[in-house]
């Protein structure tokens, strides 16, 4: 095994930790109400900004320290964003919950684009960034050549699990949790039960957008920069990692964002990295025809 | 029940409280993003914008919350929350009154490049190549019922094929136009048999990432699509005829042969007419189409997959007939939009222009092809007229769907379906 | 096979994950009879309807249909997973992978069975002729070019689809909705419709799934009429589920009694009626009381 392709597999894996994040916010709503939040790259996006934004006033405060500045930033970034998963889901689904199944996705797409434009009309066009947060790497050096994992990455690495664990202890163990899993398995028995299942979906989307504010601010962390368009590719992709764990499971969702992200690390090291995105996009397709429940997903039975 | 409404006092304090609710929640939302503008790592402050912004959401939801509380409000309501579709049969002898307006169009259109500047002319070609594009993609998704989000990727296939079959065949206009047709339908069916199989969802994600591999593909693949920059694509001619002041190769060019002086626009002329013809060839093939078993059965299968399969229709060639022929629409239009513009670069075929092309159906789809006509004319040419919205365009787009969504969610399906006499049956 | 037999079941098993839906059904549904499969809830009856109509690729098994002067694999045309054999045989392998592209639930229609839902599945926002054209869709000329240019063959060809069409109007009386639209029409004419469009595919055996669900006694008295008009006039055989037993002994020729996906029972109306293991399974008899 040589440097490049450890290092390719670290980088791969805290970009997957990411789209995992992400992913969770597409598997829990089609798990809940059977269809794909076209808008949810778009509040990845926005939290990207929200995170810049924070770490501007922050500074602006002479604030330095690096817990504090992160811990402020991960709090602000995702109550707003949280606020973000509500007010879509309320504007875009919650009107048309027995429209006809086009309906929804249509006006998700419109919802993604008043998104998209809205930031750019308010941010502008151009490209924006971040400082560097944390300076520093481990070096580990292998043969000839060294990998380096930077404390970034490390503290990625380590906010995903963390966030993951937070999830999968509150859908588990919490009365909201359950009430998530009663309604995703049965809504209509489930409000007969007294589950008001309007507002655990608007639960599941306030969820979703959390774990994308999440994700927004550590890969803001990580690469630095984003504009107004950064939401489109990195949503396809954090839904293709959806489809690859199996949609509907949590579990699958982190699963298929490390195994898209380390694959497409190893792809442009060793192919190509302007042709990425297409092997990300590819790769769907191959999922979707030969396996597509996914790995941790059940085969899907129709009801006749 | 209307005049107990009708008594009840206005519950004006209620309405405050939903003003103030919803100005908080303006607030939360577009504080940061408006309020606060990035400018490199530092920040600079926009109260003024965030303020206007609350105060119109504050007072358009009292105004909204007011007229809901009025009789009339109350009847929009319920006549949203009531699942009736507005589908109607027509009875069997309906003649539509569109038998009169068409010839009278037809006559318009003829005579309409005699009098029109280059510039209108070139307004109305675009308007043209989207209606095109909006007859195509309401094939797709009005009748069939299939979101097909990566539409602009076929478009594509049109406009590059046209400049790739130039640069590297030597294939002119008239040839490529059907060739075209030809290999947009053909990728359509690669991408659409794996995919169609499955649940309809699946579908509006795999043809977004299309859309968008081809767009990289198209941006990437330097040596031979000139990524970025694009490829020239030669003008057309007419039975070997061309549109140049002087012809290359000492040919005759149009105006000498028929002797009349050169005009510039006439290039413009040429297309816009011979669009004109296809535009008119495709409304009246959709027109037989929805009358036809291939068109009954993409809206059956609309309705109910299930009861299709029942049937014995086999839905995924089906469901692959309306989206290779949808495709074969845009692979038309691609080839259009190469001529008119001279040159194709990859910038004419980002996400946006696939949003736009859905904004036409769902705009215009109200359940006719008149209205994807009107809606593609609107969308299209009004931006091109009010230079000062052109930043918020996208935004109008997007808010006009969601809007069209709630306020007329089936508003793609065709309202008006024809009747039929009844006979006397024949036993089998 | 012997041609009295137009579908026979062997040895049906449907598993879902860990779940047993049907264990071991074996039944042979003979040429122009009424057939009824009844059962309690829960017993597997829609399961197995969804087997032999396509709906579910059976876990094991086998489902002959023959009909339409052939037979027909209805576990084959669905379209099965590769096994290991197939890899040596190449004609094996090309017909298994045709029936992976191109096979399905419409080809068990084809082969000459039409069904209809429980819950009705109409094309609801489509006229009621439209309904039935579109299940004609078989007979009709499907040239593209044909219709483009409505030609003659093509005004003939669905000249005749409406006169089929009109016809199947009349047996369930609906010729005045002709030009209403199904979703518009009230229940127990949707479900008069449906059966109607399922007449239209032009089917050999058509099986009703709890037709009488939901009708008045008169409604049911009118479908019994139908049932046996298609048995009698038009050669059918018809297998239904029910729940409505006054109907189901008076039409049936034979009966499948299923419980816990199993045949507990079958045999005429009269031998069904006195069989103690039926009146068990729907009394709710302990086991011990069986024996």
């Amino acid at each position: 095994m040589d440097g490049i392709f450890l290092q390719q597999t670290i980088n791969g894996l805290t970009l997957g930790a990411v789209y995992g994040l992400i992913a969770i916010g597409y598997t829990m709503v089609y798990g809940i109400i059977g269809m794909i939040n076209f808008a949810h790259g778009e509040v990845y996006m926005i939290s990207a900004y929200l995170s810049a934004i924070t770490l501007a006033i922050l500074a602006s405060f002479g604030l330095e320290s690096f817990p504090l500045l992160i811990l402020g930033t991960l709090l602000f970034t995702i109550a707003i964003t949280g606020v973000y998963g509500w007010v879509i889901e309320r504007v875009a689904y919650k009107p048309l919950r027995n429209s006809t199944r086009l309906a929804p996705l249509i006006s998700a797409i419109g919802m993604s684009l008043v998104l998209q434009n809205y930031v750019q009309i308010s941010q502008g066009a151009r490209q924006q960034g971040v400082p560097t947060l944390l300076e520093g790497a481990f070096k580990l050096h292998i043969g000839e050549g060294f990998v380096q994992l930077t404390y970034t990455k490390v503290f990625i690495l380590i906010a995903a699990f963390v966030g993951m664990a937070l999830l999968t202890y509150v859908i588990q163990y919490t009365k909201l949790g359950r009430m998530c899993r009663a309604t995703q398995q049965d809504r209509k028995m489930a409000s007969i039960l007294g589950i008001n299942t309007d507002r655990v979906i608007s639960y599941v989307f306030v969820i979703g957008a959390a774990m994308a504010a999440l994700a927004g601010v550590l890969i803001t962390m990580n690469y630095g920069t984003f504009d107004f368009y950064a939401g489109f590719i990195i949503g396809i992709k954090a839904f293709t990692a959806a489809v690859l764990g199996g949609i509907g499971s949590l579990p699958g969702a982190m699963l298929g964002g490390l195994i898209l992200g380390v694959a497409e690390s190893q792809f442009s090291s060793m192919v190509n990295t302007d042709y990425k995105d297409v092997f990300s996009f590819s790769l769907l397709v191959l999922i979707l025809i030969f396996r597509p429940q996914g790995l941790l997903g059940r085969p899907h039975v129709a009801k006749v | 029940m209307s005049s107990a409404i009708a008594n009840n006092p206005m519950d004006i304090k209620k309405s405050l409280v939903d003003a103030v609710l919803a100005g908080l929640i303006s607030l939360i939302v577009f504080g940061p993003i408006v309020g606060v503008v990035l400018d490199g790592y530092q920040y600079n402050l926009e109260i003024d914008r965030v303020a206007m912004i609350v105060g119109v959401v504050m007072l358009g939801r009292f105004a909204l919350s007011l007229f809901l509380q009025t009789a009339k409000g109350m009847a929009m309501l319920a006549s949203f929350e009531s699942s009736d579709s507005g589908v109607h049969v027509l009875a069997p002898d309906y003649k539509s009154r569109l038998r009169w307006i068409i010839p009278m169009l037809i006559v318009i259109a003829m005579i309409f490049p005699i009098f029109a500047s280059k510039y209108l002319l070139t307004v109305v070609i675009l308007g043209l190549i989207y209606v095109l594009l909006g007859l195509g993609l309401n094939i797709v998704v009005g009748l069939a019922g299939l979101l097909d989000l990566g539409y602009v990727a076929f478009y594509a296939i049109g406009a590059y094929g046209l400049a790739l079959g130039y640069e590297y065949l030597g294939l002119g206009f008239w040839t490529v136009l059907p060739l075209a047709a030809l290999a947009a339908a053909m990728a359509g069916a690669l991408l659409g048999f794996p995919v169609l199989r499955m649940h309809g969802d699946y579908l509006a994600i795999v043809t977004l990432g299309f859309g968008e591999i081809i767009r990289l593909v198209l941006n990437n693949w330097l040596e031979f699509t000139g990524g970025p920059n694009g490829m020239s694509v030669p003008s057309p001619s007419f039975m070997g005829l061309e549109f140049t002041r002087r012809a290359k190769d000492g040919g005759v060019p149009f105006h000498e042969f028929f002797g009349f002086s050169y005009n510039p626009s006439m290039k413009f002329i040429f297309i816009y007419l011979v669009l004109f013809l296809v535009v008119m060839l495709v409304l009246y093939i959709k027109h037989r189409l929805t009358r036809m078993p291939v068109g009954r059965a993409w809206e059956a299968l609309r309705e109910d997959e299930i009861a299709c399969r029942a049937m014995g229709l086999n839905h995924v060639l089906v469901k692959l007939s309306a989206f290779m022929i949808g495709a074969s629409t845009a692979g038309l239009a691609g080839v259009f939009f190469a001529s008119y513009q001279g040159f194709v670069n990859p910038a004419s075929f980002t996400f946006f222009e696939s949003a736009l092309i859905l904004a036409i159906v769902v705009l215009g789809g109200m359940g006719s092809t008149v209205g994807v006509v009107l809606a593609a004319f609107m969308l299209t040419v009004a931006p091109e007229l009010l230079r000062t919205f052109a930043e918020y365009r996208v935004l109008l787009f997007g808010i006009l769907m969601v809007l069209m969504m709630i306020w007329r969610p089936r508003g793609l399906i065709r309202v008006s379906r024809s009747g039929v006499v009844p006979r006397k049956g024949v036993a089998p | 096979m012997s041609e009295e037999i137009v579908l026979s079941v062997d040895r049906l098993a449907m598993h879902f994950g860990g779940i047993k839906a049907l264990n071991d059904v074996s039944l042979n549904i003979k040429r122009n009879s009424i057939s009824a499969l009844i059962g309690p809830n829960g017993a597997g009856k829609t399961t197995v309807f969804n087997c032999l109509t396509g709906f579910y690729s059976a876990t094991g098994g086998t489902i002959k249909l023959n009909a339409r002067g052939k037979s027909t694999d209805v576990v084959k045309v669905l379209g099965e997973p590769f096994e290991l054999g197939d890899f040596i045989s190449p004609p094996k392998l090309l017909s298994r992978i045709y029936y992976k592209m191109f096979g399905g639930t419409h080809l068990v229609n084809r082969a000459g069975l039409a069904r209809t839902f429980q819950n009705i599945r109409l094309f609801k926002e489509m006229s009621v002729v439209e309904n039935l054209l579109v299940a004609q869709h078989m007979w009709i000329n499907r040239n593209m070019l044909a219709g483009v240019f409505n030609t003659r063959a093509f005004r003939k060809a669905e000249s005749q689809a409406l006169d089929h069409a009109f016809y199947w109007l009349e047996v369930v009386d609906l010729v005045d909705c002709a030009n209403r639209l199904a979703g518009e029409l009230s229940y127990g004419q949707q479900r008069r419709l449906e059966i109607a469009r399922a007449m239209c595919t032009r089917p050999q055996i058509i099986c009703l799934d709890e037709p009488a669900a939901g009708l008045n006694p008169q409604e049911t008295e009118a479908l019994s009429r139908i049932i046996r008009l298609l048995r009698d006039e038009h050669d059918l055989t018809v297998l239904l589920i029910e729940h409505d037993m006054g109907m189901v002994m008076s039409i049936s020729d034979h009966i499948v009694v299923l419980d816990h996906g199993l045949v507990i029972a079958q045999g005429g109306p009269e031998a069904i009626r006195s069989d103690p293991k039926v009146i068990a399974a729907y009394l709710g008899a302990e086991e011990e009381e069986l024996v």
